[in-house]
């Protein structure tokens, strides 16, 4: 059968321009954050001065050379990880949420970055990594951090691996997924809880420390593989963002459209999940992103998931590095992890949201 | 002959859901899949599109044995339009926008558009173009999704009961869309059914399933009082109202005392 006589609405052209110019607006937003980000904070540095520095000139006078210091080796690593954890974060939960056909699906769900938490718990307590330093603003470390990342992420991975094998089992339902994730979850909780019991005092406030996601932990080598990482998902979820939508019609239409729907759906999650154990494993446990970014972006820019995966993926950097932004300002010269702050900034946003209903 | 099937054979956990099934359909022509509940209508239908994989049996589709073709080439081929479709913040175009998956490589393309848009036309939807299917009602939705199953551009369209869930006004006019379709386009259609009636107005032969095996199959002959009742365990009265042949449940006698 064959259709001729069609031709492009304009009216859709003006509906889909505007998804783009949301998005265009979002990158620009981003861009002009990002310098802000840099240019405030304990030393205040003028924005002309941040482009100055980034764009590459080099530094003459002293001040200047401690300016580019601050810059290359402190704000500007902490802000990259921000937006990168932040739409990695994002992307993972996009696709989590319509893999498992769930709302409330985020990296999460599947018990993740539970799994992280009693990893570390493990470096810290069993293996003893960690200790405590007697300064307030950082008041504990941990003195083998390669050491606690490795067994987070493999803990991390461990999860994801056992809700494989159930899936495998039990066919890849979104049902038999969730549920399995929040079995984990438990049970890593009460693993951590468990572990913390016995800790003497520097291993607790280590652990606990450790949960608190903070995008100040990474440097240049770590930024590079978080990035690597973030971005080869985003292409992915992006190249799949037709499997996707076809999923979220319904398995069986999906099916029909020749969507291999059982693939898509494990081969997708392991791959957000790898996402999210890698962010969790660096930075600790940033909750809320991965969950609520991808509902704002949604009442904005809709469903589709050829708005909403860029979309998502580009307001998750914006959430995270606006809250670290103000995780540094807010009790300046303390400085508060971000975890702590998305959710106070990151709520109230989505109940509003929420109230005010999809935008038309 | 568009497609054919023969002996066909479905388990499901080692139980035999379908046994025995053949039959073919011609270009042109609608075939309606009749049967109780629960007998296997819709899994026969995902047999033919490879959603689900038959134990033993043949499906030839145009010559091509089914079996050999990838997923999304018989996507290209045949469309389907499942009994439930999810909603979302998605506007109509969008949503049928989603049909011309199987022919999609990387990004929509201006052809793409062109035949969504064409589609909307034939099926008078136009106006549903920008509106969103989470604020549609069942007929709206319902045709949406046939709409996104038209526009891969299928030879064969397998819908699994499309009126179930209608008015009476929507069901008429969604079975006469199809069955214009079907005679312009020169495709075929499988649908399951319920509705014995409708089924006799739009369709050109009937399946009757009984047990997993064929009970009865042809054109309006096979529809007797006599079949219907082996199948569903129903005694029917079959009459004629204003030249359409009318099936309504009833025992021989009241048949007899109206002389039916």
């Amino acid at each position: 059968m064959h259709f001729a006589k069609g031709a492009v609405p304009e009216d859709y052209l003006v509906y889909i321009r505007r998804k783009y110019f949301w998005i265009m607006g979002g990158i620009l937003f981003l861009f002009i954050m990002l310098i802000y980000s840099i240019s405030v904070g304990a030393v205040e540095v003028p924005p002309y001065k941040v482009m100055q520095t980034l764009s590459g000139q080099e530094p003459v006078t002293q001040l200047d050379k401690n300016i580019w210091n601050i810059i290359w080796n402190i704000r500007l690593p902490q802000a990259l990880a921000a937006i990168v954890a932040g739409a990695g974060l994002s992307v993972a939960g996009v696709a989590m949420q319509s893999i498992l056909r769930n709302p409330i699906a985020s990296p999460f769900t599947l018990g993740i970055s539970n799994a992280g938490a009693f990893g570390a718990a493990v470096s810290v307590v069993v293996l003893g990594t960690g200790k405590v330093q007697s300064t307030v603003a950082d008041a504990v470390i941990i003195n083998n951090p390669y050491l606690t990342t490795i067994v987070a992420f493999f803990f991390c991975l461990l999860a994801t691996g056992i809700i494989l094998v159930i899936s495998s089992i039990r066919g890849a339902s979104p049902e038999v997924m969730v549920l399995a994730g929040v079995a984990l979850s438990s049970l890593f909780t009460a693993g951590t809880a468990f572990l913390q019991y016995f800790a003497d005092d520097t291993q607790l406030a280590a652990v606990v420390f450790w949960t608190f996601g903070d995008v100040g932990r990474v440097n240049w080598p770590e930024l590079e593989i978080m990035t690597g990482v973030v971005l080869l998902a985003v292409i992915f979820f992006i190249a799949n963002c037709w499997n996707y939508n076809a999923i979220d019609a319904g398995d069986e239409t999906a099916k029909g459209l020749g969507v291999n729907v059982e693939r898509t759906r494990l081969v997708g999650m392991v791959i957000a999940a790898l996402v999210s154990a890698v962010i969790v494993a660096f930075l600790g446990v940033i909750g809320f992103v991965g969950l609520v970014c991808p509902h704002m972006v949604r009442r904005v820019i809709g469903d589709d998931q050829r708005y909403l995966i860029p979309g998502s993926t580009l307001f998750g950097g914006i959430l995270l590095l606006a809250s670290d932004t103000a995780a540094r300002l807010i009790i300046s010269p303390y400085v508060l992890p971000v975890s702590i702050l998305t959710a106070f900034m990151g709520a109230p946003v989505f109940i509003y949201l929420l109230l005010k209903g999809y935008k038309r | 002959m568009i497609l054919s099937v023969e002996e066909l054979e479905f388990l499901y956990r080692n139980r035999k859901i379908l046994h025995e099934i053949a039959f073919f359909i011609e270009e042109g022509e609608i075939v309606a899949i009749l049967g109780p509940n629960g007998v296997g209508k819709t899994t026969l239908l995902k047999c033919l599109n490879k959603i689900l994989r038959p134990k033993r049996g043949a499906v030839h589709l145009d010559g091509n044995n089914l079996f050999d073709l990838g997923t999304m080439e018989i996507a290209r081929l045949i469309g389907y339009v499942p009994q439930r479709v999810e909603t979302g913040r998605l506007t109509a175009f969008d949503a049928v926008l989603l049909g011309r998956r199987p022919h999609i490589k990387w990004d929509v393309t201006e052809k793409d558009l062109q035949i969504v848009d064409s589609v909307f036309k034939l099926l008078s939807m136009e106006k549903l173009r920008l509106a969103y299917i989470d604020e549609m009602s069942g007929g709206e939705l319902q045709k949406v999704a046939i709409a996104r199953s038209l526009v891969q551009e299928p030879k064969i369209l397998l819908l699994d009961e499309p009126t179930s869930s209608l008015d009476m006004k929507n069901q008429v006019e969604i079975l006469a869309i199809i069955r214009q379709i079907v005679l312009e386009h020169r495709i075929a259609a499988v649908m399951t059914m319920h509705d014995l009636n409708q089924a006799l107005r739009y369709a050109d032969r009937f399946i009757f399933l009984k047990g997993g095996r064929v009970h009865a199959q042809g054109g309006a002959e096979v529809i007797t009082p006599k079949v219907i009742e082996e199948v569903y365990g129903l005694p029917v009265i079959i009459g004629e109202i204003a030249g359409m042949r009318c099936v309504v449940p009833g025992s021989p006698e009241v048949a007899l005392a109206h002389n039916l």
